[in-house]
């Protein structure tokens, strides 16, 4: 399993989107969420984005007020995942037209179908833009 | 309440609803959740799907963000999972897919509704039960599906085809022996030129290979082929990582795949590809000299990027290249100490662990000591990063790279006064360590204990509290090497010690009776017996270790003598300050301190009477008396003054068992036995009573036995540095290598660069990396006690997951020529009820038809796992040699290569030969 959970978190350390690829109870979850955002958003510009975390790495980015973070496998490629990163934030650019926090906290679901539509099992699937929002887009007009 | 009205369906909240009525809420949001929860449990219960979808919605956002608890909706999510509407479904998968695990009970009911997705001819359908089946997975939902993801892998949508792909990897992983069934397709689709497709086949096999990278071997031809031929970037590093996995086992196939990860390195204009590449090489490569020159020049621009991320990248890669090839970390050695002073603490971790790296016996105490400079600059958690380091690499193999052994006891002692040491554990255990193995650092060693105790200030300090029970011992124990025992008496009994916690407490006790017994031997045994000379002549008789030492300790002695003289005097008032110290610690709480704060004061009474006596009137008197204190005193000096040698862990065993001792008798019934016992044997430790009369030799025993039971506490001590230090006897030779055991990370930050001390250390490993093996030590190096036979640390006998285990195996069946016959098992497993079970058998039996049936029997059982091995490689190595008169003759360009390889592996099945003996599958369930 290359990725094992994805976050989206604001600056205030609200957890705005989890996924994650393997299960974890609610508690571990709270730990866990808790632990990674105090160690990644003490962190600053001119500092790398890669924290490593328990037996795993975090790769993270931050696009406004909202942190995206990663936790992939150690030997995953970190530079990869960035770019993974920047691929789901333009995907979702693209869906929602200049995306912001409150895109993803209004459109949760959708948010996730599009990760889904991009990652499964941990492993990404798709990378292509238009191939991600083509069920998006008909289930919009379906419903 | 049952369900919910009509009305109250009609005027739902919606998900938006809640949303927007969470953010309004800026205090007392938990209560409007509760609410909120109370009404999603009624909403749930509706019969209408719509408002059960809404609720369950609901659920989910607040499950997801808020961390509630969701289980309870889990058979409503079944119920809202047969709706046949679409965007209901997706609900209800999304839900399924947020909540249920292993353990949640309906997860039975769900097999059906699955496969009826599955097999739906709407492909979103199926994607969404693809997706929730890669989540929840389980053994039996993975062995009752295999037969519709199986479909799923040729179906002709690539939507669905590939998720079915992605999806193998849970089946194969909950259930192996699904691999029979689908493994075949599974290759097929790595043949495929839909790069969708390919980049979730490549990214199962790079999950698979990680596991077990062997049975992917005969797959190299096509992975090669992709490597060469693949436009993606991330299709390339995934391919990337499965070469990185299989090269190491086969070094044909690392000479072949080097040349065109080379060519991908130089040509690749993405960072991402590029340092895929480079990792691999210095990982799985590193025996290649000019991909390693390439990916070290790769390496370099890295490093001196302004993109901390490069940066932080290229230090990761160079710390993997450190261990096989240490000149690039000497050729790089400017930007690795620069980054010391990064502002990122990953970052300057990353470059602590290569400047590390470059220790060698040489330039230990230099770096060190600009290191320990630069800790005292930075901030706690990076100073305790680079003390942590400097311990560990010291202290690896039995200090192996340690030449001056009274340098490091000293750096110890400067270590733990550093403000912010907090590694008073391990400095602790070495300094102990080091005084039981090289006996030539004790005199150094004393000294640096005497300091530490000496200064009240440390004591206030607890995680030096460590620290000083170490520095206490070793005084104790090594009390002859003092140059004043009095004054370390004073320290050792100074007001202060009860800031300590108990347990240290009782060390300082102990070591204060160990330096007592030592002045009282001295002053009445010794020096009171006569003149210097035949002092020293009985000191050395007594004392083997002086002996040994020769000058160094004898030298000591004297000095002892000359500059603090014990007298009667001062024995007096040492024997005051014992009583007048220890005497509120007979009413301490804590036993182990209460005890042995009795012993001390009983034995001091008893001497009492004695020293007062000889002391007020002249030795004429009472000689009688005098005579017995000396003989007390002799003879627990001699009880102390035995030395504690290092024992290797492994000795209780080498102890043979008596004949006729029955080890493994019951010794229940000892339990009633002892507890008679109990009360007599505590009531001869009353000697703490010293008005008791007594004769002399049931003391004298009673003595030996209760510092035999105290000399437990420090064996006790010294078991516990055995097992942390495995001890080994050093290579003869001064080994050059660096071993590439980094100290974990953490992560610190350092403020403040200090550029002269980076260019002192710049200047250091830059001589002392070439390699000049002059030793300029004028010292030799002392011998360091090690035990004859190395501990063998017990080798974790290493059990490899049956549920891998049997999955490499069914891989290797599949690759290396199946059975013919399918494990009837697997065939009873199947659903009987299974409409489609039919179908299912004659999809198997097509497979098997497929595969090249060679009658090889060599299912997944272990043994014969090696066996299959060999096999293969005889066949490479046929194939290989076949290839290379091919070459000689086709001279084809590299973009052929895979076509010729694949053929070749036609060409391999039939040399398989038929094993001799049939073996029963050890997998079967």
């Amino acid at each position: 399993m290359g990725i094992r959970f994805i976050l989206m978190v604001n600056k205030q350390g609200q957890t705005r989107l989890a996924q994650y690829y393997e299960w974890l109870t609610l508690e571990e979850r709270r730990a866990l969420e808790g632990e990674i955002v105090r160690k990644c958003l003490a962190r600053n510009e001119q500092q790398c984005s890669f924290v490593e975390h328990r037996n795993y790495k975090i790769v993270y980015r931050r696009y406004a007020s909202l942190f995206f973070l990663v936790g992939v496998d150690n030997d995953e490629n970190e530079l990869a995942i960035l770019e993974f990163i920047h691929l789901l934030v333009e995907t979702m650019d693209r869906h929602f037209g200049n995306v912001c926090e409150l895109d993803i906290m209004f459109h949760l679901e959708k948010a996730h179908f599009m990760l889904e539509e991009m990652v499964m099992n941990g492993c990404i699937v798709e990378t292509s833009k238009a191939q991600i929002l083509t069920p998006v887009q008909l289930l919009e007009k379906t419903s | 309440m049952s369900g919910p009205s009509l009305m109250d369906s009609l005027f739902q909240r919606t998900l938006e609803d809640l949303i927007k009525g969470l953010r309004q809420q800026l205090i007392g949001e938990q209560a409007f959740i509760s609410k909120a929860l109370e009404e999603i449990r009624k909403e749930i219960k509706s019969t209408d799907l719509s408002t059960k979808s809404t609720a369950l919605l609901k659920l989910c956002y607040l499950s997801n963000l808020h961390f509630h608890d969701m289980s309870f909706a889990a058979f409503h999510a079944l119920e809202v999972l047969s709706s046949p509407r679409f965007s209901h479904k997706k609900i209800a998968y999304h839900a399924i897919s947020l909540s249920f695990h292993d353990s949640t009970p309906v997860l039975l009911l769900i097999t059906n509704h699955l496969r009826k997705d599955l097999t739906s001819t709407n492909e979103f359908e199926v994607s969404l039960s693809l997706q929730c089946l890669s989540r929840i997975a389980n053994v039996d939902l993975a062995r009752d599906l295999t037969p519709e993801v199986f479909t799923l892998l040729s179906s002709n949508k690539l939507y669905v085809r590939k998720r079915a792909v992605a999806v193998v990897l849970r089946v194969f992983e909950k259930y192996p022996d699904s691999v029979r069934v689908c493994f075949k397709r599974l290759v097929e689709n790595l043949e495929n030129y839909d790069p969708q497709i390919l980049s979730a086949v490549v990214g199962v096999f790079s999950e698979l290979a990680c596991k077990d990278p062997r049975s992917y071997l005969p797959l190299a031809p096509e992975f090669y082929k992709i490597l060469v031929d693949s436009k993606s970037n991330w299709i390339s590093i995934k391919v990337l990582k499965i070469f990185a996995k299989l090269a190491p086992l086969e070094p044909r196939l690392a000479n072949r795949v080097v040349e065109p990860i080379c060519y991908l390195m130089r040509k690749t204009g993405a960072k991402s590809l590029l340092f895929e590449c480079v990792r691999t090489v210095v990982t799985s490569f590193s025996e290649y000299e000019s991909a390693v020159r390439l990916a070290v020049g790769k390496i370099r621009e890295f490093m001196v990027d302004e993109d901390p991320n490069l940066k932080y990248l290229g230090l990761h890669a160079l710390s993997i290249v450190a261990s096989k090839h240490l000149w690039v970390v000497s050729e790089n050695k400017e930007v690795v100490i620069k980054s010391l002073s990064d502002p990122d603490p990953n970052i300057k971790i990353e470059s602590l662990r290569l400047v590390m790296a470059m220790v060698s016996e040489h330039n230990v105490a230099e770096i060190s000591k600009v290191l320990v400079n630069y800790a005292l600059k930075s901030d706690p958690l990076f100073c305790n990063e680079i003390l942590g380091s400097i311990l560990s690499t010291c202290s690896r193999n039995v200090y192996e790279i340690i030449v001056d052994f009274d340098w490091y006891v000293s750096l110890l002692g400067e270590m733990s006064r550093i403000p912010h040491c907090q590694m008073g554990e391990e400095i602790e255990n070495q300094l102990v360590d080091i005084g039981l193995r090289v006996k030539d650092v004790r005199l150094e060693l004393v000294r640096v204990a005497r300091d530490l105790l000496i200064d009240p200030a440390l004591l206030g300090n607890s995680f030096l509290h460590r620290v000083l029970s170490a520095a206490a011992w070793v005084s104790g124990e090594y009390v002859e090497f003092s140059r004043n025992p009095l004054e370390l008496m004073e320290a050792l009994l100074q007001p202060r010690t009860s800031l300590l916690p108990p347990s240290i407490m009782a060390i300082y006790i102990q070591s204060a009776f160990k330096v007592l017994v030592f002045c009282l031997h001295t002053c009445f045994v010794r020096g009171g017996s006569t003149a210097g000379v035949s002092a020293s002549a009985s000191y050395e008789s007594f004392d083997d270790l002086s002996v040994e030492n020769g000058a160094g300790s004898t030298v000591a002695h004297g000095q002892t003598c000359t500059s603090a003289p014990i007298t009667n005097e001062s024995i007096v008032n040492l024997l005051k300050l014992v009583e007048l110290a220890l005497s509120p610690l007979l009413g301490s709480h804590d036993v182990e301190v209460q005890e042995r704060a009795r012993n001390l004061l009983g034995f001091v009474d008893l001497i009492k009477l004695e020293a007062l006596n000889s002391s007020g009137q002249e030795e004429n008197d009472s000689e009688q008396k005098g005579v017995e204190a000396t003989k007390i005193i002799r003879m627990v000096h001699d009880a102390f003054s035995k030395e504690l040698g290092p024992v290797s862990l492994s000795a209780q065993g080498k102890v043979p068992v008596p004949d006729g001792l029955t080890l493994n008798e019951n010794l229940g019934d000892l339990e009633t036995i002892c507890s008679d016992i109990e009360l007599p044997s505590s009531n001869t430790f009353s000697f703490g009573y010293p008005s008791e009369e007594k004769d002399v030799s049931s003391f004298s025993n009673l003595q030996i036995k209760e510092d035999s039971g105290q000399s437990n506490e420090s064996t006790s001590l010294l078991a516990e540095h055995r097992k942390r230090h495995g001890l080994y006897y050093l290579p003869s030779g001064k080994s050059e290598v660096i071993s590439n055991d980094y100290p974990p990370a953490n992560d610190p930050a350092l403020q403040g660069d200090n550029n002269d001390t980076a260019s002192d250390l710049v200047k250091l490993t830059a001589e002392s990396l070439v390699p000049k093996r002059k030793p300029n030590h004028s010292k030799p190096r002392p011998v360091v006690v090690k035990l004859d036979e190395a501990d063998e640390k017990p080798v974790a006998v290493k059990h490899p997951e049956s549920r891998d285990d049997s999955l490499s195996g069914a891989v290797l069946d599949i690759l290396f020529g199946s059975e013919d016959i399918l494990p009837t098992s697997s065939r009873s497993n199947l659903p009987s009820s299974n409409r489609k079970g039919k179908e299912k058998q004659h999809m198997i039996t097509q497979v098997e038809s497929k595969e090249n049936v060679v009658g090889d029997g060599n299912s997944s059982s272990r043994r014969r796992k090696d066996h299959s091995h060999g096999k293969e490689r005889r066949h490479r190595k046929k194939n290989a040699e076949e290839r290379n008169e091919t070459d000689r003759k086709e001279k084809e360009s590299s973009s052929n290569h895979p076509r010729r390889q694949k053929s070749r592996q036609r060409a391999e099945e039939p040399l398989k030969v038929p094993p001799q003996t049939s073996v029963i599958p050890d997998f079967l369930l």
